[in-house]
């Protein structure tokens, strides 16, 4: 997208909301902005409407700010917290059905490849770790077995966060939530090795408590998914509202969690993709 | 090296030659002549074969992109993708698949996606069966799809092809599903007329959507300042009631070019008779044995066939029905739908005779109809 499909007629600029002309004049379209520049440019999303201290909420921020061509990014999302979010972002977004995202995006992207040959349309999956570890485990994997250029984003805050805060494959042992009244009884899922197993060329594990980071991290995973194959990152996001701690808590649960043991930050790299970086990265990160 | 002709040529005035071919390779044909961009398949008795050939044609480079997904549901998921891409896209499934893929087809409609999705009709389970029924479409009655029933090969090649044109008008842009029995017309050979294979449809616009196209070349900005999903308030009902009733409309105002493209919504022969078959599919085709047996022992009965069942003919049906004295529904499933929805439209529906039906895979017998139609006269 070029910046003149976005602004407006100067015979309408008076009654277009301010957030819009904003976004037009000083938003990060074409632009070389990222989370060191938050705070200098308008940014995607405007307000939210998830909880106050919510991990999903800081996530998104940091991510949209990370993306490399936003003027060319459609997220496809999935039911879930996150999907609140999106309406109110200025990328374009598909929400379809619960846990069918990967699949919605592997018949996306390769309409975009067939549409615009000489040009690079990046496909971002962004969904809960319900919608990916469970109930879109196998259309995740497919995607990833069938080499699909695309992102793959977990947001992972270890529960059913919308529906009120129930198990999901990706809560720790041992925890209790609804449908869990005992406690879970099997560990969480180890997503990022199956990821990497199933052929995803990059699979970075982050949060937002080190947003360069996991800025990094993105933008890694969507340009190594436009050349070299599917990638994966999940993003450690805690729910100060089910898991019921403090909302100005939010990293330092993070930050306990990783004291704990249970959570790694950690990349897998494959041999193409590393060669790849090299090249993007000039061999200096 | 296909040209562009327009749909109107490619339909009724290109020169047609006969071909002695099966169903599925009627699915084939249209195909061929779709000018579609991407198909997506996934295996499942009945239906497989024709996607076979949909695959062996993208080989030959009539199509650009073509995959196997790994279920129905995701299959039905990446077509709704590429449809949001802005491409023309098909694919064919049937019977259980169609339930496994069941939560898609309502989000086609509501998110006013032109898609065309042959389903080759099969009972479900359980117990487990692979045989010919139709009672898939009854299910898919209330999902907002435009549903065109095939009788035969040169039908089910025909509705297909005119599918893209009528899916994809600015004022409809909703999927068009095209039935068609399994096995009856899917392996069985016949000869039908197709156009020459230098011809194409017209390419898909996807700027000609009433909603936006996902490319991040349109403007993206906020498509709402609060998602509805989770307000309750006004405002969040009645915008989804609306985007219901708006889904209802374009069904509705798809029936001008139903209408042109198909010759009708129904298909009649001899409409004054006193007893009336109505139906869709092969059970028109083993009516219209039927009728010549009833025939040769002075029995006038006439025949509607129903090509389009949503929209449904209402109208049509109404006046022609108003003033036979008997209207038999013979149908190829356990509910009798087609029967029900006769039932629900006209006044005097006790004169609706919901029978034979034949399920389970069995093929009914002209004489089981014709056993209906000497009732008529007892």
């Amino acid at each position: 997208m070029t910046k003149k499909i976005l602004t407006m007629s100067p015979a309408f600029a008076d009654i277009i909301p301010a957030e819009y002309r904003e976004l037009v004049a000083d938003g990060p379209y074409g632009r070389d902005v990222g989370v060191a520049e938050l705070g200098t440019f308008k940014e995607l999303l405007e307000e939210h409407p998830l909880c106050a201290g919510c991990g999903l909420a800081l996530a998104l921020r940091i991510f949209l700010a990370s993306l490399p061509a936003p003027e060319d990014t459609i997220v496809v999302g999935s039911t879930g917290c996150s999907s609140l979010v999106f309406p109110q972002a200025a990328v374009q977004n598909i929400h379809s059905l619960f846990g069918n995202q990967n699949s919605v995006a592997s018949g996306l992207k390769r309409a975009l490849k067939l549409r615009f040959p000489d040009k690079v349309k990046d496909v971002v999956v962004v969904a809960g770790d319900g919608a990916t570890a469970d109930i879109g485990l196998d259309m995740v994997m497919h995607s990833w077995f069938r080499r699909e250029n695309i992102t793959t984003i977990m947001l992972d805050n270890e529960a059913y966060a919308n529906t009120g805060g129930q198990e999901s494959g990706m809560s720790q042992e041992g925890t209790v939530l609804y449908m869990a009244p005992k406690g879970k009884n099997f560990p969480k899922i180890t997503m990022p090795e199956l990821a990497r197993e199933a052929g995803c060329a990059y699979v970075a594990v982050c949060s937002p408590a080190q947003p360069r980071k996991m800025e990094k991290m993105i933008r890694r995973a969507i340009l190594l998914a436009r050349e070299v194959g599917p990638t994966y990152v999940q993003v450690l996001t805690p729910c100060p509202t089910n898991y019921k701690f403090k909302n100005n808590d939010t990293i330092a649960r993070i930050k306990k969690l990783e004291k704990d043991g249970l959570f790694k930050q950690r990349e897998y790299i494959t041999p193409q993709a590393q060669e790849m970086l090299d090249k993007l990265e000039g061999g200096s990160k | 090296m296909q040209r562009v002709v327009s749909p109107e040529h490619l339909f009724f005035e290109a020169k047609r030659e006969p071909v002695f071919i099966t169903g599925s390779e009627a699915v084939r044909e249209a195909i061929k002549r779709a000018n579609v961009d991407m198909a997506i398949s996934y295996p499942i008795t009945p239906q497989s074969e024709s996607m076979h050939l949909v695959g062996d044609i993208y080989k030959e480079g009539y199509i650009r992109e073509y995959f196997r997904g790994e279920n129905e549901f995701a299959v039905m998921s990446a077509v709704a993708g590429a449809s949001m891409g802005g491409v023309r896209v098909f694919t064919a499934t049937g019977g259980p698949g169609t339930l496994r893929a069941f939560e898609l087809f309502s989000t086609w409609s509501g998110a006013r996606l032109p898609i065309v999705c042959a389903f080759m009709t099969r009972g479900v389970n359980s117990p487990l069966t692979i045989q010919p029924d139709t009672i898939e479409m009854s299910y898919l009655l209330d999902t907002g799809i435009i549903m065109l029933h095939a009788e035969n090969a040169q039908d089910l090649h025909d509705f297909l092809l005119k599918a893209f044109p009528i899916a994809e008008q600015t004022e409809v842009h909703i999927p068009v599903g095209v039935f068609a029995d399994g096995f009856f017309v899917t392996h069985t050979r016949e000869t039908i007329e197709v156009a020459p294979l230098d011809m194409k449809l017209p390419p898909y616009n996807p700027y000609n959507a009433p909603v936006p196209v996902m490319d991040m070349e349109n403007v993206p900005i906020r498509q709402m300042r609060d998602p509805f999903v989770m307000k309750s308030n006004f405002v969040s009902y009645a915008a989804h009631a609306s985007w219901q009733q708006e889904v209802m409309a374009a069904a509705e105002r798809a029936r001008p070019s139903i209408s042109r493209y198909l010759g009708g919504l129904v298909e009649v022969e001899n409409a004054d008779a006193d007893v009336l078959i109505v139906t869709s599919g092969t059970a028109v085709s083993i009516s219209r044995e039927a009728i010549q047996l009833a025939k040769q022992e002075g029995l006038s009965v006439g025949l509607v066939k129903v090509k389009c069942v949503r929209p449904f003919p209402t109208e049509e049906i109404r006046a022609l029905t108003k003033k036979a004295k008997a209207v038999i529904v013979p149908e190829f499933n356990r509910v009798g739908w087609m029967a029900r929805e006769i039932k629900s439209i006209i006044d005097d529906n006790a004169k609706v005779i919901g029978a034979p039906r034949v399920y389970g895979g069995m093929t009914m017998p002209a004489q089981s109809i014709l056993a209906e139609i000497r009732r008529c006269w007892a």
